[in-house]
């Protein structure tokens, strides 16, 4: 019967600058398949870090380990200078809260029961606490609901909160994740690519979330594909290449570096290897032109 | 070949620009002989319908319904009603919020199918029509009458998808036959109802206890019903009406009523359910009225586990036995290795609490596991339950169970001097043995719909749900998902063991068969899954329902014998293909008010 509804937002003790997260070395190999290699990353409150890198590059792998969804098979992942239990759910209740890249939300719930879901870690009504309905139990319900309600109105969905979560158009879907994230009372929010598939004015919505959720304490860390989105927003950017880090810094220095370019657009090489297959394959489609020509109706053949 | 060329024919004919029904008879004829059949159809069941008495129900009588007569004439009153609400009658509107055309037609067709279902087995119990009096052919033509005309009401036709030239044979017929279920069913749609009236919440407690009474009445009109022809016609009339009553809106405006009165509704319903033995002159269908609660009581157990948390177990009646076995074995029965006789209370707590350890043995190595391979180690469990307790008779293992005698004369309760097995004169009318069992039954279903209900609606009932909407993201909101599941698995072991401690009384006698996976006789383990399925996983009165109908109808269709296990495997396939959220769906699936919400539902449901 213990009701701790009033935690404390985790990160407003944090004073700026403070370290949150501290990722040393992590190494996450799938059989013969590194794809993670000794990745150090570090983000302060106060901070929006981001991550990018080109498809394949290994970010979601690194925030799964970020997240307990995996264990590294080397390195160390401190959060405020505890190493993280190797629990997903544990890590919810240590502050790190995070989105999925592919819209995970309760899709037969409402809106307003997704975000109490959130709650979870925050409240301690078990099983007993729920059958006898103490006044406690009323007490930690209201709370948790008002709390729910007040980040709803927060992200602007507040109108919604009866709403089935599936029946929410795909931006508010993201926005209602956030919610549902920020309701852990996270010191640090990982976003997966937080703007996949919006256009650009919810894209730059999104970007004001962001700062909101900044302007609470709360340090992020972002991956995105969308460069002008990231630019404008991240303090700092990382640059995960197949697994490795390859750069680390702020915006400007991240989009002038040569090697990051070439991640992205591949770069011209000297003796131009590609030619001798390329000139093959062309060959090869000619020919099988030429066959088909030669046979008309063969498709029809079958 | 021919059918498939006139099918292609309809179909491709362009929806008309004015609504027009099934059949081409002008609406004001057709809605003049709906409601004017639904009238005669009443008259004709004043009449004689057969001359003999031989034909079960006793048709001969003139000036007094019986039997089969009471049907078609509940199901020709409500055509007549719903017929005079779709002319607009003032004081006959609140019958149809949702409009009266598609609850017209349902109820007569219905009627139709009672009467001539009727007709149909006279002639073939008597050998052939000539053993009809005159008041059977007027029912016969007054029903078909009223369908004809329900059919003729237009309706708003659905837009066809054109068929593709290019199709063979077999993609045209089915494209076809999608094309006229699409009209069907737009035939049988119901509007959008209109917004309910202001009501003072008395009149609105009112209406709840009057749908109460009504639904007593059906369900003791269900459970006397005397002869096999009674129970079909009552299921078909019962089946019509209740979907006519849904179409006009008015099942859907009740629900609206009863969730914002839900105390209310739930002690009613409980006293509804506490009037049932009272409305009996003997203990004989108080004998299922309590199997039913015992059936219902477990499968709403179950309700917790895999409608809420969304584990499927198959080995969930070994739960029940677990209960049973414990009670029967601390309550002084001769053949128990026990010599002690415990008062019900503790016998009850040590059942339930017996059952829970086997539940957290169980669950805590099982729940590792997800979907699929839960659901092949729990069938397993349940299997080893039932053979250990088979063997434990003293020459295959240690002497406990009595093997497949099992623990026999287990007592009858006595609860402060009140002797269960005595029949007791309450309020001028006797309740026997069964109606005693029935009334403390009654008790733990309480419990367990208040435990369901207290549960579901917090922050455990929500972890659960998120777990079986999508376990990675729950894990990923800190909720410790294999603790979440226990604590759902050791309390649908609780309850279920709960249970068993009163059915071990009721049965006298217990024995490892009545614990199989599946089994003619409910409850087991598939008919406790398919009572949750059927009814509606997630909702409190969806299994309640269910676990009714499942036992009811095996229970009174004694006549399809062998088959009683294959028409049962039908019935769920094709429910489960046109409404598989079941028969009372979840309140969340109500809860989506969007048009297209028809099809996501289903979607989302087979992935979730």
């Amino acid at each position: 019967m213990t009701t701790d509804t009033t935690t404390k937002s985790a990160a407003s003790g944090a004073t700026p600058g403070e370290t949150v997260l501290d990722a040393r070395g992590v190494t996450m190999r799938f059989g013969g398949l590194t794809a993670v290699s000794d990745v150090d990353l570090t983000v302060n409150s106060g901070e929006i870090v981001g991550l990018i890198g080109p498809n394949g590059a290994g970010k979601t792998t690194f925030f799964n380990c970020l997240t307990g969804l995996y264990i590294p098979t080397e390195g160390e992942v401190r959060y405020k200078n505890q190493v993280l239990p190797p629990k997903s759910f544990k890590v919810t209740a240590a502050g790190i809260a995070r989105t999925f890249q592919n819209i995970r939300l309760f899709a037969n719930m409402t809106v307003l029961e997704n975000v109490l879901v959130g709650r979870h870690t925050r409240t301690r009504e078990g099983l007993w606490s729920a059958l006898l309905r103490g006044p406690g139990f009323h007490k930690a319900e209201a709370a948790s609901r008002a709390r729910a309600m007040e980040l709803l109105e927060f992200v602007g969905l507040a109108a919604k909160a009866d709403h089935l979560a599936r029946n929410l158009p795909y931006g508010e879907q993201r926005k209602l994740e956030i919610a549902r994230a920020l309701a852990s009372e996270p010191g640090l929010l990982l976003l997966d690519e937080p703007t996949a598939g919006m256009n650009p004015q919810e894209t730059r919505a999104a970007e004001e979330l962001i700062f909101a959720i900044r302007d609470r304490g709360i340090a992020v860390l972002v991956i995105e594909h969308d460069m002008r989105f990231i630019m404008n927003l991240c303090d700092r950017v990382a640059v995960l290449v197949q697994g490795k880090k390859l750069i680390e810094g702020d915006a400007a220095t991240v989009q002038r570096d040569e090697r990051v370019i070439a991640a992205y657009l591949g770069e011209p090489l000297a003796n131009d290897p590609g030619a001798e297959e390329a000139a093959e394959v062309e060959a090869a489609e000619a020919a099988a032109e030429a066959t088909t020509d030669a046979a008309p109706g063969k498709e029809n053949d079958r | 070949m021919t059918t498939q060329t006139t099918a292609a024919q309809t179909a491709g004919t362009p929806a008309a620009d004015t609504p027009k029904g099934l059949i081409g008879i002008p609406e004001t004829i057709g809605r003049a002989l709906a409601t004017a059949g639904g009238a005669l159809a009443v008259v004709s069941t004043f009449l004689a319908w057969t001359w003999t008495s031989e034909f079960p129900g006793d048709l001969t009588v003139y000036g007094y319904p019986g039997g089969l007569q009471v049907l078609v004439l509940i199901g020709g009153a409500l055509t007549a009603l719903f017929g005079l609400a779709s002319y607009g009658v003032k004081g006959l509107r609140w019958l149809v919020p949702a409009g009266a055309d598609s609850a017209l037609k349902l109820a007569a067709l219905g009627t139709f199918v009672t009467a001539w279902y009727t007709i149909i087995a006279i002639s073939t119990t008597l050998g052939g029509l000539v053993n009809l009096e005159p008041g059977g052919w007027i029912a016969a033509v007054t029903t078909l009458a009223a369908l004809v005309g329900a059919l003729a009401l237009p309706f708003e036709r659905p837009v066809l998808d054109a068929a593709d030239p290019d199709d063979s044979g077999w993609e045209a017929f089915r494209h076809n036959a999608r094309n006229q279920g699409a009209v069907l069913k737009a035939a049988i749609a119901s509007g959008t109802a209109s917004p309910a009236r202001k009501l003072p919440s008395y009149a609105e407690i009112l209406i709840i206890v009057a749908a109460l009474a009504v639904g007593l009445i059906v369900f003791t009109y269900g459970i006397g019903t005397e002869y096999d022809e009674l129970f079909v016609g009552f299921l078909i009339t019962a089946g019509f009406g209740f979907a006519a009553v849904a179409k006009a809106g008015l099942v859907g405006r009740l629900s609206a009523i009863t969730a914002k009165h839900r105390t209310v509704t739930m002690v009613g319903a409980f006293v509804a359910a506490a009037a049932f033995p009272f409305t009996q002159s003997d203990d004989r269908y108080a004998t299922i009225g309590v199997y039913i609660l015992i059936f219902a009581t477990v499968a709403l157990g179950l309700n917790i586990v895999v409608g809420l948390a969304g584990l499927l177990d198959l080995g969930y009646v070994a739960f029940l036995g677990v209960g049973a076995y414990t009670a029967a074995m601390v309550s002084g029965s001769p053949t128990s290795p026990f010599d002690i006789h415990l008062p019900f209370w503790l016998s009850a707590l040590i059942g339930a609490a017996v059952a829970m350890v086997f539940g957290v043995v169980i669950g805590a190595p099982t729940l590792r596991l997800r979907g699929d391979y839960l659901a092949i180690v729990t069938l397993g469990f349940g299997e080893i339950f039932r053979i250990a307790v088979l063997n434990m008779d003293g020459t295959s293992g240690p002497d406990i169970t009595n093997g497949s005698n099992g623990i026999s004369s287990v007592p009858n309760l006595n609860i402060l001097g009140f002797d269960f097995g005595q029949q007791h004169d309450i309020l001028g009318v006797s309740i026997g043995r069964f109606s005693n069992y029935f009334l403390l039954m009654l008790l733990i279903t309480l419990v367990v719909v208040v435990v369901f209900r207290r549960s579901s609606d917090s922050r455990i009932g929500r972890a659960w749900i998120a777990i079986r909407e999508d376990e990675t993201a729950a894990l990923a909101m800190g909720i410790n998902g294999f603790r979440v599941k226990l604590i759902a698995f050791a309390l649908g072991a609780t309850l279920a063991g709960l249970a068993g401690t009163v059915q071990a009384h009721v049965t006298y006698t217990v024995t490892p068969e009545q614990y199989q996976f599946a089994h003619v006789v409910p409850p087991n383990s598939a008919f406790l899954l398919a009572a949750v399925v059927l009814g509606g996983m997630g909702t409190i009165s969806g299994p309640l329902v269910g676990a009714a109908l499942l036992y009811l109808i095996p229970a009174k269709l004694q006549f399809l014998g062998d088959y009683q296990l294959f028409a049962f495997g039908l019935a769920l396939v094709l429910l489960m293909r046109f409404r598989p959220e079941g028969l009372i769906p979840n309140r969340r699936r109500q809860l989506e008010f969007h048009e297209e919400a028809e099809a996501p539902t289903v979607l989302s449901k087979a992935g979730a």
